[in-house]
């Protein structure tokens, strides 16, 4: 059963979805920011602190799917240490890579992030993925309080 | 009764033959819009082929054929749910335009800065929206009667919240988040005792229970044709006849005029008064086309072969240990909405999908409903008439295998 779904669900998410990484509230951050998805009803909270130029600590709260779950805990995972252009360059290729853009994908920058892939042959739940790299764009552009996705 | 003819009705739906990759179709999304019979297909491909031309207009011969089918579907509605008269129904696009023809039509003319609109906590958003701008142009206030964790109207807090300022009552006959069917008997006598005006939303009432809004004694009855086995872009508002006198129009332009100068404007009589411009002709003609069907089958026979269907789910349902099912109303439709213990309805959706299971996962345009019963979004199951109960026994087993995989 569910063989269909291999590509969409795989294991490293279902591992992320059960024990998410850095969920939890942060003290004096730099920026908080608030994520939304109205379709899904799911809501995160991001919060970032920078040192020297970087993303010093990262973490998140909130509930949503299995896949905006481990996009979110996957993106806390790889943005810490990184400057703010780093983080922009890997939400670019991020995008790329959920809308099915292959040609412009640095497989090697993007790491673990590629177990995302499966939800471009999911058009209903690519914002699902994406909602994490939203609302960080939107905190290092230091833009809004709160972003949707619609 | 006689055993209700399942296999003979879904022979009747071509589109249950479909098959979702390799699995065929357990279509249970019915709530948001639900399948159409062949003899629905065929009444309105019938008149695109031999009868169709523009309605109330011609003297030739295919606008005469086209206006009488179009008129013949009014009293068809009229008769389903006995109107006393063809004046009192209107076609508009659904639902949503209906309630929002009474919103700017009635509420403009009746509501004034002050005056209270009571709604319920389980409407849909195109029962609370039309009202909140209402409000906000007119300067009323909206009251909304609270539910309790079963997810009924709490009626005796319904019953306070009517006052001498309430001008109308706008409740929904059976709820699409919950299932619930409102006490809308008790509801209008409550209303009536002090003369206002109730509207009911019937979207999800329509398809399920025999609806007689002579004897509901309702003002307004709002229902769409997609959710009755019609045509998407077709509905009914029924209004009475004197209260939809009474109101000016809607919209302005062809057929709802009697006589035009530059001068001034006459306006037609009911209910092309409501009706301006080319209506949507055939969804017309595909809705009573509809009704027909499914008086055949009798309402009365629906709704004890869906009451069946429910049953036989909520039973299967609770005995999945990490089910929750979110509205338990004693007096309840063909609808399970429900979560699952650490799995995100969407996740449900999906999973289910790649076994050629569609239900629905989101708040249902029901978002105060999610709020109050502190979920993002649940599940939904809703059932029609060509549901079977082996479909619900592949919906549980479904379930039960995806909560095995997220284990
Ligand atoms: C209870 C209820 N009211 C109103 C509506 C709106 O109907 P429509 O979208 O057909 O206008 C719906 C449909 O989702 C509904 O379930």
């Amino acid at each position: 059963m569910f063989d269909d779904l291999r590509d969409l669900y795989q294991e490293v998410i279902f591992d992320h979805n059960r024990n998410p990484r850095n969920f939890r509230v942060m003290k004096n951050p730099d920026r908080e920011v608030e994520g939304f998805n109205p379709l899904c009803g799911d809501r995160l909270t991001l919060f970032l602190k920078f040192q020297g130029g970087e993303i010093s600590d990262v973490s998140f709260q909130g509930s949503g799917c299995a896949i905006s779950t481990a996009s979110v805990s996957l993106m806390t995972e790889i943005v810490k240490g990184k400057t703010e252009n780093e983080a922009e360059e890997l939400f670019q290729q991020f995008h790329a890579m959920t809308t099915g853009k292959d040609d412009q994908i640095d497989l090697e920058a993007i790491g673990k992030l590629a177990v995302l892939a499966g939800v471009r042959e999911y058009p209903a739940r690519v914002k699902c993925a994406t909602l994490a790299w939203h609302t960080l764009d939107a905190a290092l552009k230091n833009e809004e309080k709160s972003i949707s996705t619609e | 009764m006689t055993t209700f003819p399942i296999e003979k009705i879904r022979e009747d739906f071509p589109i249950l033959k479909e098959k979702i990759g390799n699995n065929p179709l357990v279509y249970l999304d019915n709530a948001a819009t639900c399948q159409k019979p062949q003899a629905v297909i065929d009444s309105i491909s019938h008149l695109y082929m031999h009868e169709y031309a523009n309605v109330h207009r011609g003297v030739h011969t295919l606008s005469v054929k086209a206006t009488d089918r179009y008129e013949g579907a009014r009293e068809k509605v009229k008769n389903f749910i006995n109107a006393t008269s063809t004046k009192e129904i209107i076609f508009v696009k659904g639902t949503t335009e209906a309630i929002n023809l009474i919103a700017q039509s009635f509420g403009k003319t009746n509501i004034k800065a002050g005056d209270e609109i009571l709604i319920t906590a389980m409407e849909h958003h195109s029962n609370i929206v039309p009202w909140q701008i209402l409000c906000k142009e007119t300067g009323a206030v909206l009251k909304v009667a609270p539910i309790n964790l079963q997810g009924e109207l709490i009626f005796a807090e319904f019953e306070h919240l009517i006052s001498d300022k309430t001008k109308l009552v706008s409740v929904v006959h059976m709820s699409n988040a919950l299932g619930t069917i409102n006490p809308v008997k008790a509801i209008i006598a409550a209303a009536k005792a002090k003369n206002i005006a109730v509207l009911l939303d019937g979207a999800q009432a329509i398809p399920h229970i025999s609806v007689d809004v002579q004897a509901l004694d309702c003002d307004f009855y709002a229902f769409s044709g997609h959710k009755l086995y019609a045509p998407s872009g077709i509905g009914v508002l029924y209004g009475k006849q004197a209260l939809l006198e009474a109101m000016p129009p809607y919209q302005s332009g062809g057929d709802m005029i009697r006589k035009v100068t530059f001068e001034a404007t006459e306006y037609n009589g009911l209910p092309y008064k409501f009706e301006a411009g080319t209506p949507s002709i055939a969804d017309v003609v595909g809705l009573g086309a509809a009704i027909d069907y499914l008086t055949a089958i009798g309402m009365d026979n629906i709704a004890a072969y869906e009451a069946e269907l429910l049953d036989y789910a909520t039973e299967k349902a609770k005995g999945i240990a990490a089910l929750k099912i979110i509205g338990e109303a004693k007096d309840k439709g063909a609808i399970l909405s429900f979560v699952l213990d650490k799995i995100h309805p969407h996740d449900i959706g999906t999973m289910l999908d790649s076994l050629g299971i569609a239900v629905r996962a989101g708040h249902h345009c029901a978002m105060p409903v999610m709020d109050f019963f502190e979920v993002p979004a649940t599940a939904r199951a809703s059932f029609a008439i060509y549901n079977s109960k082996q479909e619900i026994d592949v919906l549980m087993n479904g379930i039960e295998q995806l909560i095995e995989v997220f284990g």
